[in-house]
C-alpha cells in the first residue's frame, strides 16, 4: 500500500504530466471577458434590501447561500463564483448608481436577477449599451422578452402576460360559455394580465361581461365586488395583489357569490391570502403556478424538494421555506448555474447570452414536473407554462397538464 | 395664548447665519473649484457619473437652503419639485426631441412656477404646518405621475428612458466625463447666483423675514411676496437639478420621486450646515456616500448603520459642516500665528 506521501506526488506528478500535455490546447480555448479568470466568476446582483419591497431580499440572500454551496462543492468546472449584491431600496436611480457600480468598478461578468420592474427599466439601457448580460430580470412584465432590440436582457420567471393566456386557454376549454367579471389592479401589474386574458380569447373576448379597476390606496374593494356581482357573471377572475386578494374572497363570501374564482399566482400564497380570508372562503379557488410549495406536503418525498430542503438546512437554516421567495432565488441561482456551466471554459459574456440562449428542457429542483426551461434565439422567456390548481382543504391541488402561455400555438 | 400654541409658533427658529458667514472665501473657492475640474480626468467612468450625482444633489441641497437657511421656511416636498423637473427634461427630449441643454432653463421654469403657486396657499402656514403642507405635496406626486391621464407623456408607471448626450464639437471625452463638466457648469452658474441673491435686496429681505417676520414688514418688506418668491427660487433650482438628474441617470420613474428623496435632501441640508451654501455639496455626499458605507458595514442593518451614523454626526457636529469648517479655520489660523 502506498503511504499518503507517495500517492500525494504520484497524483501532483500525474497532473504535471496531463497540465503539460493538455495546456497547449487549453489555453487556445480559454476566453474570457471582464469577470472571469481561472480560479472566479464574478457575478452582480441588485436587490431591495431595504425600502417597500424589502420582504424580497430574500431572493438575494437565498441566491447567496446557494453560490456558498456550489463553492463547497467545487464551483462551477473548477471556478468559484463570488456573488457581489447590492442594495437598492426599490429606487431606479439607485439602481443605475449599483449598476454602474458593479460594472465598472466591480466588473463583473453578468448582472444576475436584479429585482423590480422600474429598478431594471431604469439599468436595461446602460447594461445593453455597455453589452453586459442582464440575466434572469426578477420581475414579471412581459418587456423582458425582446432579443431584438434589447439581446443582453432576458427573463426568467413566466410574464403576467402569459399567465393571463393560460387562464383563457383553461376558460376556452373547460368553461366556453362563461360570463366573465375581471377585477383589477390599475397598474402596469393588472393590465398586463388583462392584455394576456384578452390576447388569450382573441375572438371570444367579449366572454368578459364586466372589468372593475381598483387603485392600491383604496381601503376597501366592496363596492367594486358587488357591482361584478350585478352584471350576472358566473366566473370572477381576481387580478389582485395579496390583501386585496383575501378581500375578495371574504366578500364573495359574505353576499354568497358564488362564481368560478381565479386568483392570479401572485396572491396564490395559502399563509398570506387564503388563511386569512378563511380557508372554508376559499375552497374551489383556481389559479396556477410553476414552482413547489414548500409548505406543501405532497413535495415531501419529491427528489428535487429534498436537494432543497437540504440545502436550506446546511447553507440557510435562517431561511423559510414557507416563503415562496426561497423557493424562487433557488431557482433562479440554480438556473445560472446550469447556464455557467454550458459555458464551459468560454466564458465572455457574449457566450454567457448564448448559452442562456439555448437552455433545452432545463429542470431546476423546485419548479412543478413538466414545468421545463426552454429559450431560445428569438425566446427570451425561460419559463412559459404553468398548471393549474385547485384549492382543497388546507392546499393546493394541482390537476390537469401545464399549459403553454405561448401566443402561438 | 395656550401652552400648546406657544410650542407651536416657536418651534420653527432656524438659526440666524450673517449673510457674509453663508459662503467661502475666495481661496477656498478657488481650491474647491480646481479640485471639482480636475479630479474627473484621473477616476474611472463610474466615479465620474457618482460625482455628477454629487454636483446634482448638491444644487438641489442648496435650492433648499435658500428656502430654510435664507427665508427661514421648511419644504419636505422639494422631491416633488424635483420629479416635475425630471419629467419636464425627459417628456422634452424624447417627445419633442428637444436638446437637452434647452430642456433645463425650462424645466426651471415650470418648476419657478410651480413653486410659486405652491407658495401663495403655504403663505399662510409656518413652521411645522408648512412643513407637513410640503409633505403632503411629496407623497402626492409619485401617484399624480403615475395617473392615466398623462400616461401617454409620462410613460405611466413604467416612467421613461432618456437618450444620454454625446460630448458636442467631437470632444474627445467620454458621455459621463462631458456630462459632468456639463453639470459643473451649471452648478456654478446656479451657485454664484444663489450666493448673489442672498448678497442682494432680495437676499436681505428673505433674512429679515427668516429673522423677525413682524420687523421685517415693519422695515417695509412685502412678506408674503417675498415668502413665495423664496419657494420659487428654491423650486426652480430644484427643477434644474431634477432635469440634470434625469440626463445623468437616463430614466425617469414615478417611484424614484418619493418622500425619500425629499427626507435625504432634507438630511443633506441639515448635515451641510442650514444656511451655509458651501455645505451643500458635504451635504450632498454624505446622502450619497453614507448609505454605501453603511451597506458596506452591514448588508442587513445597513439602514441602522446610517441611523448610528447620522445620529453620531448630529450629536458631535450638531451645525453640520460648516462647523466643521470653522473649526478647521481656527485651527489654521493658530498653525499660522505659531
Amino acid at each position: 500500500m502506498l503511504s499518503r506521501q507517495e500517492l500525494r506526488i504520484a497524483a501532483f506528478s500525474t497532473a504535471v504530466i496531463l497540465l503539460s500535455a493538455t495546456s497547449g490546447a487549453a489555453l487556445a480555448q480559454k476566453k474570457y471577458d471582464t469577470g472571469a479568470t481561472d480560479t472566479e466568476i464574478k457575478i452582480g446582483n441588485i436587490m431591495p434590501y431595504s425600502g417597500p419591497a424589502s420582504a424580497y431580499g430574500v431572493i438575494g440572500k437565498t441566491e447567496e447561500a446557494y453560490f456558498k454551496k456550489i463553492n463547497a462543492e467545487g464551483g462551477v468546472n473548477g471556478r468559484k463564483i463570488d456573488f457581489v449584491t447590492y442594495d437598492d431600496g426599490y429606487s431606479p436611480p439607485k439602481a443605475v448608481e449599483q449598476a454602474r457600480k458593479l460594472v465598472e468598478s466591480d466588473e463583473v461578468l453578468v448582472v444576475f436577477n436584479p429585482l423590480g420592474t422600474p429598478s431594471n427599466s431604469a439599468i436595461q439601457k446602460y447594461l445593453n449599451s455597455k453589452k453586459v448580460p442582464q440575466l434572469f430580470v426578477a420581475t414579471g412584465a412581459t418587456k423582458w422578452n425582446d432579443p431584438k432590440s434589447f439581446p443582453w436582457t432576458m427573463g426568467w420567471q413566466p410574464s403576467y402576460q402569459s399567465e393571463g393566456r393560460i387562464y383563457a386557454k383553461f376558460l376556452l376549454k373547460e368553461k366556453p360559455d362563461a360570463k366573465i367579471a375581471v377585477l383589477f389592479q390599475n397598474d402596469d401589474f393588472g393590465k398586463d394580465y388583462l392584455k394576456g386574458l384578452k390576447d388569450g380569447l382573441g375572438a371570444k373576448a367579449s366572454m368578459i361581461v364586466a372589468e372593475e379597476s381598483y387603485e392600491t390606496t383604496e381601503p376597501t374593494i366592496d363596492n367594486h365586488i358587488v357591482k361584478l356581482k350585478a352584471t350576472g357573471a358566473d366566473t370572477f377572475m381576481s387580478v389582485t395583489t395579496p390583501k386585496f386578494a383575501a378581500q375578495a374572497i371574504k366578500k364573495l363570501a359574505e353576499i354568497e357569490w358564488k362564481p368560478l374564482h381565479i386568483v392570479v399566482n401572485v396572491s396564490a400564497s395559502v399563509g398570506s391570502v387564503l388563511k386569512p380570508a378563511g380557508f372554508e372562503n376559499s375552497q374551489g379557488i383556481l389559479s396556477a403556478a410553476y414552482a413547489k410549495d414548500g409548505a406543501d406536503s405532497q413535495w415531501d418525498n419529491d427528489p428535487g424538494m429534498k436537494k432543497f430542503y437540504a440545502f436550506l438546512e446546511k447553507y440557510y437554516p435562517e431561511g423559510n421555506k414557507l416563503d415562496g421567495s426561497v423557493v424562487y432565488g433557488y431557482g433562479a441561482a440554480q438556473t445560472l448555474v446550469k447556464v455557467l456551466q454550458m459555458c464551459g471554459d468560454d466564458l465572455t459574456r457574449a457566450n454567457v447570452m448564448k448559452q442562456a440562449a439555448s437552455l433545452k428542457d432545463f429542470t431546476p429542483d423546485t419548479l412543478l414536473p413538466g414545468v421545463k426551461i426552454n429559450t431560445s434565439d428569438t425566446d427570451f422567456a425561460p419559463i412559459e407554462q404553468l398548471q393549474m390548481m385547485r384549492f382543497k382543504g388546507e392546499k393546493w391541488d394541482l390537476f390537469g397538464d401545464t399549459i403553454s402561455g405561448e401566443l402561438n400555438n | 395664548m395656550s401652552a400648546i400654541q406657544e410650542v407651536v409658533t416657536e418651534a420653527p427658529t432656524v438659526e440666524a447665519v450673517p449673510k457674509r458667514a453663508m459662503t467661502l472665501g475666495a481661496g477656498s473657492s478657488l481650491v474647491m473649484l480646481a479640485l471639482l475640474i480636475l479630479v474627473p480626468l484621473f477616476v474611472k467612468n463610474f466615479i465620474i457619473f457618482q460625482l455628477t450625482m454629487l454636483l446634482i444633489y448638491g444644487l438641489a441641497v442648496l435650492a433648499l437652503n435658500i428656502l430654510t437657511g435664507g427665508s427661514g421656511q421648511f419644504s419636505l416636498g422639494q422631491s416633488a419639485f424635483y420629479g416635475v423637473g425630471a419629467y419636464t427634461s425627459a417628456i422634452l427630449m424624447e417627445h419633442a426631441g428637444m436638446n437637452y441643454a434647452l430642456t433645463l432653463p425650462i424645466a426651471g421654469v415650470i418648476c419657478f412656477a410651480f413653486g410659486f403657486l405652491f407658495g401663495q396657499p403655504a403663505l399662510r402656514l409656518s413652521g411645522v404646518y408648512l412643513a407637513l403642507a410640503t409633505f403632503a405635496l411629496a407623497t402626492a406626486m409619485p401617484q399624480l405621475l403615475k395617473l392615466g391621464y398623462f400616461e401617454p407623456w409620462t410613460g405611466g408607471v413604467q416612467g421613461l428612458v432618456v437618450t444620454k448626450p454625446d460630448a458636442p464639437f467631437g470632444l474627445p471625452m467620454s458621455q459621463d466625463m462631458w456630462l459632468y463638466y456639463f453639470t459643473l457648469a451649471v452648478t456654478i452658474a446656479i451657485y454664484i447666483f444663489s450666493v448673489n441673491l442672498l448678497k442682494s435686496r432680495s437676499g436681505r429681505a428673505f433674512m429679515a423675514i427668516r429673522d423677525n417676520e413682524i420687523a421685517a414688514s415693519a422695515m417695509g418688506v412685502d412678506v408674503a411676496l417675498y415668502k413665495t418668491l423664496a419657494f420659487g427660487v428654491s423650486a426652480g433650482i430644484t427643477g434644474v437639478a431634477g432635469g440634470l438628474g434625469a440626463i445623468a441617470v437616463q430614466f425617469v420613474a414615478p417611484d424614484s420621486y418619493t418622500i425619500t428623496l425629499a427626507i435625504s435632501l432634507f438630511l443633506g441640508m441639515v448635515v451641510g450646515g442650514v444656511g451655509w451654501l458651501p455645505g451643500s455639496i458635504v451635504g450632498s455626499a454624505f446622502i450619497i456616500f453614507v448609505p454605501n458605507i453603511a451597506e458596506g458595514i452591514s448588508k442587513g442593518l445597513s439602514g441602522a448603520v446610517f441611523g448610528v451614523l447620522l445620529f453620531l454626526v448630529i450629536f458631535l457636529v450638531p451645525h453640520g459642516a460648516r462647523q466643521v469648517a470653522i473649526v478647521a479655520q481656527q485651527m489654521l489660523g493658530k498653525l499660522k500665528k505659531g
